[in-house]
């Protein structure tokens, strides 16, 4: 409000401004309108081609054989099926251990000085870096058959690899930053003061945890999560490696697609791809609606006048 | 419940916090911690809160050794400087916070939180959200979340310090009568004096870990125990001299100080303050000092007078009562006499 009202007397007369715009924009660079226009439509021209046609034509794709095909594409075949059982029970577990990962993580980051911090906050980046089918690869060489703790294994009726296990494992490599990262700078806006608070108040450990750091970061986490999850659904790279690939068995949804591909069934791959689109969109609707409250979690140090606005 | 602290140290990595620190805060007084930042004032609140543990000394409430306490068992009550109210709770939540995790009856948890709201005369805004209620009203409801459990002691850490200067002098007067109403022994962190002053019944001074001084708030300024508590308190004047035989030499000027200390020869700091100055035109009997007077400035009771020596070594601050600078009617670049009334004498090494 200050800084807005310090603002106006330096605008020019003649800018053409009639309703009062809020602060942000008024203060913005104008540029020339031409700049302004060819940039914009560049910019639309671009997202419409790489992004907009190739979803508008998955889903004319899938549905090119009208709705009755699609509807069999997707339950009529038992592999299929299969694909999208798996791939429902593999997201969530993988999902479900990043977020037991990333709360310890976060707060272990947030909280503590120790050695090893920065190392720490290095390596949790790391599956970012790798490519997934290195990752892959490393979890055959550490779990597979050949070796010997592949071998220990199988001897006590345990398969890791070419199972549900190793997509469990591979998959939870791939998407183990996306829960700690996001969590880490809502719980460091958060600061130690109220969990202090609530512990001199007579607070237990796990009263704490789960009376104010957990409501504290909830935004954050769910945001953490359905990342971790679009993530964990759409896995390829990894899981290809880990899989081999058994249909019935080891297929998870992106692997069918890409199995049906091969296939020359183009409507039934599209059908699968159509499916995985879908719950994209979803995410990106649910992960666009939360962000103004992991936001606000994060910027904590508000003065009440401004919160006051908000709320 | 009294606060007894019996040489008590906390080091930090190289960093010496809290050096053989021993204090006794008697039941029901409130108590200030009074220190520049990094004197240890708030790692000593923090370690009788359990917050942060000793390395040795012991911490009682009254005979109850709590030194190594876990704090959720000491029922403390603890307010700090940036409210740590839950923001994810109500008003009513957030005072509710210390009875629910202790399994009081919800009839029960309901009427003690809304007798301690409008024991704060915030029960109206109940339902509120912190970030909905400004800094002075925060503070009063960290101040009822912290009392809502019935606590022992009650501890603050810098309560008024992110406040307004105005916001903070209504809730510095307010806290005292709560005090005087219901006498919970308190210990309460501040940087500022006049606050220490204001609020508490007895003052420990405290300098690089260690306690220079715990009396009373008048005890404090009228004999301060050290150099450090004399500079601390400000607004002072300071004199490079000599002491001999009880007595200090400041160039002309001789000061007495009786003391056991100051019998052999040696170099001293004569501290004196500007309302213990008076200033006359003429020379007068006695020791005086000529200056030149460089600045006047009225300021409500007093005429606040800046003089410097004739030689231009020293500026000299006198506060002289109305009445007075009336009566001599000095003006800007007047030489005049200045001439000490007290004057506290400490040897160098007692310095900071």
């Amino acid at each position: 409000m200050h800084k807005a009202s310090l603002a106006e007397p330096h605008l020019p007369s003649t800018l053409p401004i009639s309703p009062p715009p809020p602060p942000a924009a008024r203060r913005r660079p104008e540029g020339s309108p031409v700049v302004r226009a060819i940039l914009i439509s560049a910019t639309f021209g671009i997202v419409g081609l790489l992004i907009l046609v190739p979803l508008a034509s998955v889903f004319t794709q899938a549905f090119a054989k009208g709705l009755g095909t699609y509807w069999q594409n997707l339950v009529g075949n038992a592999e299929t099926r299969h694909a999208i059982f798996l791939t429902m029970m593999v997201a969530p577990i993988a999902v479900a251990l990043n977020v037991v990962f990333g709360l310890a993580a976060a707060w272990l980051i947030a909280r503590f000085r120790f050695p090893g911090r920065t190392l720490l906050i290095t390596l949790i980046d790391l599956p970012f870096a790798v490519s997934p089918v290195v990752a892959g690869l490393v979890f055959v060489l550490i779990f597979g058959l050949q070796t010997p703790l592949g071998e220990w294994l199988l001897a006590h009726n345990y398969q890791v690899i070419f199972a549900p296990p190793g997509l469990v494992l591979a998959t939870t490599f791939v998407t183990f930053p996306f829960v700690a990262r996001e969590l880490i700078p809502v719980m460091e806006a958060m600061g130690p003061d109220e969990e202090l608070a609530a512990r001199s108040l007579g607070a237990s450990g796990w009263q704490l945890y789960c009376r104010v750091t957990l409501p504290s970061v909830k935004w954050g986490l769910l945001y953490g999560v359905i990342l971790c999850n679009a993530r964990a659904m759409g896995e390829f790279g990894a899981v290809y490696v880990v899989s081999g690939r058994i249909g019935g068995l080891t297929d998870t949804m992106p692997l069918r697609v890409e199995k049906l591909f091969q296939e020359y069934n183009q409507p039934a791959a599209f059908a699968v791809a159509s499916l995985l689109t879908l719950l994209a969109l979803v995410t990106l609707v649910v992960k666009v609606s939360i962000e103004p409250r992991v936001r606000q979690e994060q910027e904590r140090d508000l003065p009440p006048e401004i919160s006051q606005e908000k709320a | 419940m009294s606060i007894v602290i019996q040489n008590v140290s906390k080091r930090f990595g190289s960093f010496t916090a809290l050096q053989d620190v021993s204090i006794k805060v008697p039941e029901g007084e409130l108590v200030a911690l009074l220190g520049p930042s990094g004197s240890g004032k708030t790692t000593l609140l923090r370690i009788v809160a359990g917050l942060e543990a000793a390395d040795c000394g012991t911490v009682q409430f009254g005979t109850d050794d709590i030194t190594n306490q876990n704090p959720r068992d000491r029922n403390i009550g603890f307010v700090f400087q940036h409210y740590a109210l839950f923001r994810h709770m109500t008003v009513f939540e957030n005072v509710a916070f210390g009875l629910r995790v202790r399994k009081w009856a919800n009839a029960d948890v309901q009427a003690r939180v809304m007798e301690l709201l409008s024991l704060v005369k915030l029960d109206i805004l109940a339902q509120r959200y912190p970030s909905q209620l400004s800094g002075g009203q925060r503070q009063r409801v960290a101040l009822a979340r912290a009392l809502a459990s019935s606590p022992r002691v009650l501890l603050l850490d810098e309560p008024f310090g992110a406040l307004d200067a105005k916001v903070r002098a209504e809730l510095r007067q307010w806290l005292r009568r709560l005090h005087d109403e219901y006498p919970v022994t308190t210990l309460f962190v501040t940087h500022d004096q006049e606050e220490a002053f204001e609020v508490s019944d007895r003052v420990a001074v405290m300098n690089a870990g260690k306690v220079e001084q715990f009396d009373t708030p008048d005890a404090v300024f009228e004999s301060p125990a050290s150099a450090f508590v004399l500079d601390f308190l400000g607004n002072v004047n300071v004199f490079h001299g000599r002491v001999q035989d009880g007595k200090a030499h400041v160039g002309e000027i001789v000061f007495d100080c009786p003391g056991p200390e100051n019998q052999t020869f040696g170099a001293a700091k004569v501290y004196v303050r500007p309302h213990d100055l008076d200033i006359s035109v003429e020379p007068s009997e006695g020791a005086s000092l000529q200056v030149r007077v460089t600045h006047l400035r009225p300021a409500g009771s007093v005429t606040r007078v800046v003089a410097v020596s004739i030689d231009g070594q020293k500026e000299i601050r006198v506060d002289l009562p109305i009445g007075r600078s009336r009566e001599l009617a000095i003006r800007k670049g007047d030489v005049v006499f200045v001439h000490p009334r007290r004057a506290h004498v400490f040897a160098p090494d007692y310095a900071i």
